[in-house]
């Protein structure tokens, strides 16, 4: 009997990979690194400006001109009518919201717990949610009827002697919506300060050199200014989280305080921010898909493991949408109230049962079907595809919530048919003008917070025991 | 029974103060309502309620502050019965869904009337008011329909226009007032006089053009009124719509005795 000498255990599944396919074990120097950051910002070919012109000119007619026929027309030129008093416009409204959600999820909530492979993304992740509420707020203007006189819900002294009504659903909504827009926008600028600074160094002169300077706020990068910098940050990271939770619950309120069957449910709150979570996740695996083929140099900070993280988090957020989904499905399918019991057999069977059937699809068989195999977690392609069916997915669920939802109602009389009018341009202009924004922040800033990334590849180090490399992980704060 | 399921709690019973009282009320006789609409064309008149044209109506804009709600037993067309005439207004609830969801006040309550007014100024559109009235009795102006310049053929018709009534203009929700400008005209002359207003002194305009008396509008406050005495003498045919909502409506609906 010989005895064989056996290697201990091995970490599990990791001989086959080299730990510097990770970009925190694959560092640059530094001024390497912040010349890939600015190549990537000035590097623009004639397809960046075809596409600027395209977007543009779908803007001018579609946000503008279309606009210009509502506000002049009337609320009529849109396909609202009695009992869908809601249309589109709010769909899109918790759409957008949704979207948001994402930036400040991985932005905030990976940054608190310390995820480090969220540091290559994190700042495209929080222009969503800045560029998401932009389009949120401009499809509530578009919904009202009276839209120029918005700032009668302004809690400012006026001749009327009139204060908005704070009982109301759509007063919590405007200060929710405030807050979060302010919030991230904050959150947003704080992490960019030290990046605005590098490009200030690094930009020779003109109207950039000014733009830099007078955005860095002199950051010279001194141990003080770092000091404040990370405290602000830390405060943000941890006051944003909850802000972000009470937004979309906030917004689901406008509908589980109404009292319509299909509506009023308590399960709302969770429901729509794991909703939000859901489509959020899904948009930022497209916009880093994206990202990682458009622009220049972005196959270095963007890479397969990024794909992973993103993709696994889909995967639990469609699991806990679907949960939160069959609760909200379960109190009036149990409860028996004759309404709620209708409105669910509209859902199925009704002529709009196609969409509830895609969303079913979209929503939870693409996901679950897919994400959990690992190599096709990391193709890019693959993911971005899943993205975009899950964005579907979500979209139609608020689709089914606002116009098909409203169609049922306690009086059978009213029961109407919606069809969306001049919400079809409106809509189609939102995700122009989203991209638009998207393009000429890419152009502006640094979309890769690079001194995250050097932060985090100087706490990474590879030690060498015996013939193996060991990846080590040192905690400077 | 009625002792029984009164709550044991001393101060409290199943019926809030404010459910048995109220200024004014209407009674809505479904068995006497022939479904002949002139109560929708005498409220129009008189309210200045828009004409919206063929394909907005068609569409579902009709913007009349009462409607005859035709509906039948069976879903089986050929096989259908028709059920009783259902005149449709605002039921000017004590405890209205549509008032505290208005973040402008465009929707309040009327302390001394105790109605829902809709303050057409105040309104920027949200449209959520008329999402939450389980109802369904509010209209929004979708179109400037009243508006001369963009309907030229209505140039002749706004000579008909009641001048004790707002026109409304494009984007601002409306509905039912329980014509509150024959009850102030009416309050004013009883003042002048020195007097309270008398029941029966003024009606709506929907009661007052019903040929077959099935509306009868009045005081609740009263309990000689013809409001009061209708439903004392019907209990058994009398009930709210939607009663389970707890809106408390004014409108008090007698059906099933034929």
């Amino acid at each position: 009997m010989t005895t064989v000498a056996q290697p201990l255990a091995q970490p599990h599944g990791e001989e086959h990979e080299d730990p510097r396919e990770q970009l925190m074990f694959d560092p640059l120097p530094r001024g390497e690194m912040n010349r890939l950051a600015m190549e990537s910002m000035y590097a623009t070919s004639w397809k960046f400006w075809l596409v600027t012109g395209i977007l543009v000119i779908v803007i001018l007619y579609c946000l503008v001109y279309q606009w210009y026929i509502l506000i002049m027309e009337g609320q009529g030129m849109a396909g609202v009518t009695r009992p869908d008093y809601w249309g589109v416009f709010l769909v899109n409204t918790v759409f957008w919201i949704g979207i948001s959600h994402a930036g400040t999820f991985i932005s905030a909530i990976l940054r608190v717990m310390k995820v480090e492979s969220r540091r290559p993304f994190t700042r495209a992740a929080e222009l969503m949610t800045t560029f998401g509420l932009i389009q949120a707020g401009f499809s509530i203007f578009m919904h009202l009827g009276r839209v120029w006189l918005i700032y009668w819900m302004m809690p400012i002294p006026n001749v009327r002697r009139l204060w908005p009504d704070f009982h109301s659903p759509l007063m919590w909504d405007l200060l929710a919506i405030t807050t979060y827009v302010l919030c991230s926008t904050m959150y947003l600028f704080l992490p960019l300060i030290p990046d605005l600074a590098m490009a200030r160094d690094r930009t020779e002169g003109g109207w950039r050199k000014i733009f830099y300077r007078t955005l860095a706020l002199g950051f010279r990068g001194t141990e003080g200014e770092w000091k404040n910098l990370t405290t602000a940050m830390n405060i943000f990271a941890f006051a944003i989280i909850p802000v972000m939770f009470s937004v979309h619950t906030i917004v689901s309120w406008d509908f589980a305080m109404a009292t319509r069957p299909g509506w009023n449910s308590t399960v709302f709150g969770p429901y729509f921010v794991i909703g939000a979570l859901h489509s959020g996740m899904a948009a930022v695996a497209i916009v880093l898909f994206i990202i990682r083929y458009t622009m220049k140099h972005m196959e270095y900070f963007i890479r397969k493991e990024h794909f992973n993280t993103i993709a696994m988090l889909m995967w639990i957020v469609s699991m806990a949408w679907a949960y939160f989904y069959f609760n909200d499905y379960l109190a009036p399918w149990y409860g028996g109230d004759k309404w709620d019991k209708l409105f669910q057999e509209y859902q199925e069977v009704g002529p709009k049962a196609y969409l509830w059937y895609t969303m079913l699809i979209c929503n939870i068989a693409v996901p679950w079907l897919t994400l959990w195999n690992s190599k096709w977690r990391q193709t890019p392609w693959l993911l971005a595809i899943i993205g975009i069916l899950i964005n579907v997915g979500m979209y139609l669920e608020r689709y089914i919530i606002i116009p098909v939802g409203v169609t049922i109602n306690r009086m059978p009389f009213t029961w109407r048919q919606y069809e969306p009018r001049i919400e079809i341009p409106m809509t189609i202009s939102t995700f122009a003008l989203f991209l638009l924004l998207y393009m000429i922040a890419s152009r502006l800033i640094p979309l890769i917070p690079v001194w995250e990334v050097q932060e985090g590849q100087e706490n990474h180090t590879l030690r060498k025991v015996g013939k193996a490399h060991i990846p080590a992980i040192s905690e400077l704060e | 029974m009625a002792t029984e399921t009164e709550s044991k709690l001393p101060g409290f019973t199943n019926q809030s103060e404010e459910e048995l009282g109220g200024r004014w009320g209407m009674v809505i006789d479904q068995d006497l309502c022939t479904g002949c609409q002139a109560c929708v064309a005498a409220c129009s008149m008189e309210n200045n309620v828009p004409i919206v044209g063929e394909d907005d109506a068609g569409y579902g804009r009709g913007m009349h502050w009462i409607r005859i709600e035709r509906l039948w037993e069976s879903m089986e067309f050929p096989e259908v019965k028709m059920t009783d005439f259902q005149p449709l207004l605002c039921q000017q609830c004590h405890n209205a869904p549509c008032e505290p969801v208005c973040p402008v006040f465009a929707s309040v309550h009327s302390a001394s009337e105790d109605l829902n007014l809709q303050v057409y100024n105040r309104c920027i559109g949200t449209r959520y008011c008329a999402n939450n009235c389980p109802y369904q009795v509010r209209a929004f102006n979708w179109f400037d329909y009243n508006d001369e310049r963009v309907y030229p053929e209505l140039t002749t018709l706004h000579n008909q226009m009641n001048p004790d009534v707002t026109v409304r203009r494009r984007g601002v929700m409306e509905k039912c007032t329980f014509c509150i400008q024959r009850i102030h005209k009416a309050e004013d002359k009883a003042k002048s006089e020195g007097r309270e207003i008398e029941d029966g002194e003024f009606t709506t305009a929907c009661a007052q053009a019903c040929p077959a008396t099935a509306i009868t509008f009045g005081r609740l406050d009263d309990p000689e009124s013809a409001v009061i005495q209708i439903v004392a003498a019907n209990p058994s045919r009398a009930g709210h719509l939607l009663e389970e909502l707890r809106t408390q409506p004014r409108i008090t609906y007698l059906a099933g005795g034929v």
